[in-house]
């Protein structure tokens, strides 16, 4: 018994080394030289991934004597929950889904870039009924707890109805569309690419958009604050090569269609079609637009809806017991809820280094 | 000479044996996830052990702020409901299809290679299209995990049907049995036990597609549970789901165990216990 009892305590031992060495410790911060940013298809993101093909992501990175990787994720959520485990630096995604997942679970994150907010980018589609009050006692098929939801949410708001007048059925995004064409599917709230789709269906009316709520649903670069803070050379970097990026696609000439052409045939798209999507998504051009933007009291406004929203559906997390649980931070020293638990902050310091020229 | 094949655990050395892999899971979780909590105290990836039980206490015994609904248990019920339809449906397609197809030629004939093709489509494939045909409903549901199920499990009572020794149908016929008769009283009491068998080995599968189903489009289940709280990585609902899954699935395997164990004692004779 005895010899069993060691060699049940030498397997215990073993268990623990190896897994003090497994556990990895989430994104140390610290002086370092390679970053790695994640990236998902979306209209207003794909210059992202030109960035990176074109070499224009490597030229600024060399510049600051760093290197970048930009990574593209099929999967939107999964390349969030990546990065709020620690494997990315940096990852693009919503102002909801930035303060829901890595801010409410604890992970201090920086808004580097405000890139643009959906202008009819997302939509309520209805299959019979013209207007938004029909869909009073509908199913609604759509990705619950995403910025999908959150319009539903605020078109109910606008038509003086409420969750309880219809019914979500949890949806997945692929297949959106495809369950649109079904029978039983008589409602969605859905986005592009599948928003353009959607409507194509025999009867389907886009009965409320997002261009109604305009900088509530915004596309952000969002990066670990104690990397940027050890780091800013990758702020820097990133800021620069994104808005050299967004100067060729406004660039009229060949270099320019060149440009949107690759990042059409990326999103699965033709130039018409990207140009379409693009003409519902508010880019924001310049850092001077930019930088306007992320300091107006019109984000703090927006803010305060979506966290209201994302408290009301549970999304900060068991421990918040109040809608102030988790502080939101902005340019100029304004903070929405908990000013000393403050995770999710909206910069403009490194966007107005661009707009001065100073990259 | 002692030889380490020859040394056997005791009654409390078995024991020992069987919970130590449980014990190291359990201490390993408990240190990778207070080393990331002592790196972040909000980390949401691996959450402590005490808001699993929060989390439990919350989904299983307390009613839902929004809706009034015990969450866990209206999942619970709706997800075995639709493995329940699907698998009875699936089991009762195999135990008609399979023994028709082992015991007659022309519907052997007529049927096995078509079953045999059927059973190659991958489920998850043809999903899209379930969807379009079915609707998003509980139909849909059922019927993946039918498609899923079901041509396993005819293919494999048809074999089992065919390996029946050729002397007991024989006998019986020149005991005069009918067909009806062979059926009922030959090859029903061998088929149905092992019939059993099969199904226990398509729990996995059943479960699998169950999940992928509530996946796509649901309002309630398991699978949908699972689905949505991975919007905010809230590992503390997700892992307690999945043991509660894991249990599930294992006490439905021990319950068929049992069934057969009680009710076709005559399996056992002839073969090791599985």
């Amino acid at each position: 018994m005895r010899t069993l009892f060691k060699s049940a305590f030498v397997v215990l031992g073993l268990a623990l080394t190896l897994t003090m060495t497994a556990a990895q410790s989430p994104a140390v911060a610290a002086e370092k030289k390679s970053f790695k940013i994640a990236w998902s298809i979306y209209a207003g993101w794909m210059p992202w991934g030109y960035a990176a093909d074109s070499g224009i992501m490597k030229k600024w990175a060399d510049k600051y004597g760093i290197s970048v990787e930009i990574v593209q994720i099929n999967d939107y959520v999964e390349s969030i929950n990546q990065y709020t485990a620690g494997a990315f630096d940096g990852c693009v995604m919503t102002n909801m889904d930035a303060l829901t997942i890595p801010a409410a679970g604890g992970v201090d994150s920086t808004a580097l870039i405000a890139g643009d907010y959906s202008d009819g980018n997302d939509g309520v589609v209805l299959k019979d009924g013209k207007s938004l009050a029909e869909i009073k006692g509908q199913d609604v098929n759509l990705v619950e707890l995403s910025v999908s939801h959150y319009l539903l949410a605020r078109a109910l708001d606008s038509a003086g109805l409420s969750e309880r007048d219809i019914r979500v059925v949890n949806t997945a995004d692929a297949d959106i569309v495809s369950a649109f064409v079904s029978s039983d599917v008589t409602a969605t709230v859905t986005w592009n690419p599948q928003l353009s789709e959607v409507r194509k269906a025999e009867g389907a009316a886009l009965v409320f958009d997002s261009s109604r709520i305009p900088g509530e649903i915004i596309d952000l670069m969002i990066v670990n604050t104690e990397t940027l803070k050890d780091n800013p050379s990758l702020g820097k970097a990133l800021v620069g090569a994104w808005y050299e990026t967004l100067a060729l696609m406004r660039d009229g000439g060949a270099k320019g269609t060149e440009a949107l052409t690759a990042m059409a045939t990326a999103a699965g798209t033709d130039l018409e079609g990207y140009k379409a999507q693009l003409a519902t998504t508010r880019m924001f051009y310049t850092p001077a637009e930019a930088v306007a933007f992320a300091s107006s009291p019109e984000l703090v406004k927006g803010m305060d809806l979506v966290r209201t929203f994302s408290f009301d559906h549970g999304l900060l997390g068991e421990g918040a017991r109040t809608v102030d649980a988790v502080g939101i931070g902005f340019p100029g020293g304004t903070v929405l809820g908990d000013a000393g638990n403050v995770k999710l902050r909206f910069d403009a310091d490194y966007m107005r280094m661009a707009q001065e020229g100073k990259l | 000479m002692r030889r380490i094949i020859n040394l056997r655990p005791g009654r409390g050395g078995i024991v020992l044996w069987g919970a130590l892999p449980f014990l190291a899971a359990g201490v390993a979780y408990a240190l990778a996830s207070s080393a990331r909590l002592a790196a972040n105290p909000n980390d949401k990836l691996l959450p402590q052990l005490e808001s699993f039980a929060a989390a439990l206490g919350r989904l299983a015994l307390n009613p839902d702020a929004r809706t009034g609904d015990y969450l866990m248990w209206v999942d619970t019920l709706a997800s075995l409901q639709r493995l329940g339809l699907g698998l009875g449906v699936a089991t009762a397609l195999a135990l008609v299809l399979g023994l028709a197809i082992g015991l007659i030629p022309y519907v052997r004939a007529g049927l096995s290679p078509f079953v045999g093709v059927v059973s190659m489509i991958p489920p998850m494939a043809v999903l899209p299209v379930l969807f379009i045909v079915f609707g998003l409903d509980e139909l849909s549901k059922v019927v993946l995990i039918v498609f899923g199920v079901a041509p396993f499990l005819v293919r494999d009572l048809a074999l089992k049907v065919g390996d029946l020794p050729r002397e007991q149908l024989i006998k019986a016929e020149t005991l005069g049995a009918s067909t009806w008769q062979i059926v009922v009283r030959v090859v029903l009491p061998q088929m149905l036990p092992r019939l059993i068998d099969a199904v226990r080995l398509s729990l996995g599968p059943a479960w699998l597609f169950l999940i992928s189903a509530e996946a796509i489009a649901a309002t309630e289940g398991l699978g949908y549970r699972i689905f949505l709280v991975r919007r905010y990585m809230a590992m503390d609902a997700i892992l307690p789901y999945v043991a509660w899954i894991t249990l599930l699935a294992f006490l439905s395997d021990a319950g068929l165990r049992w069934v057969n164990a009680r009710f076709f004692p005559w399996l056992k004779a002839g073969k090791g216990q599985s």
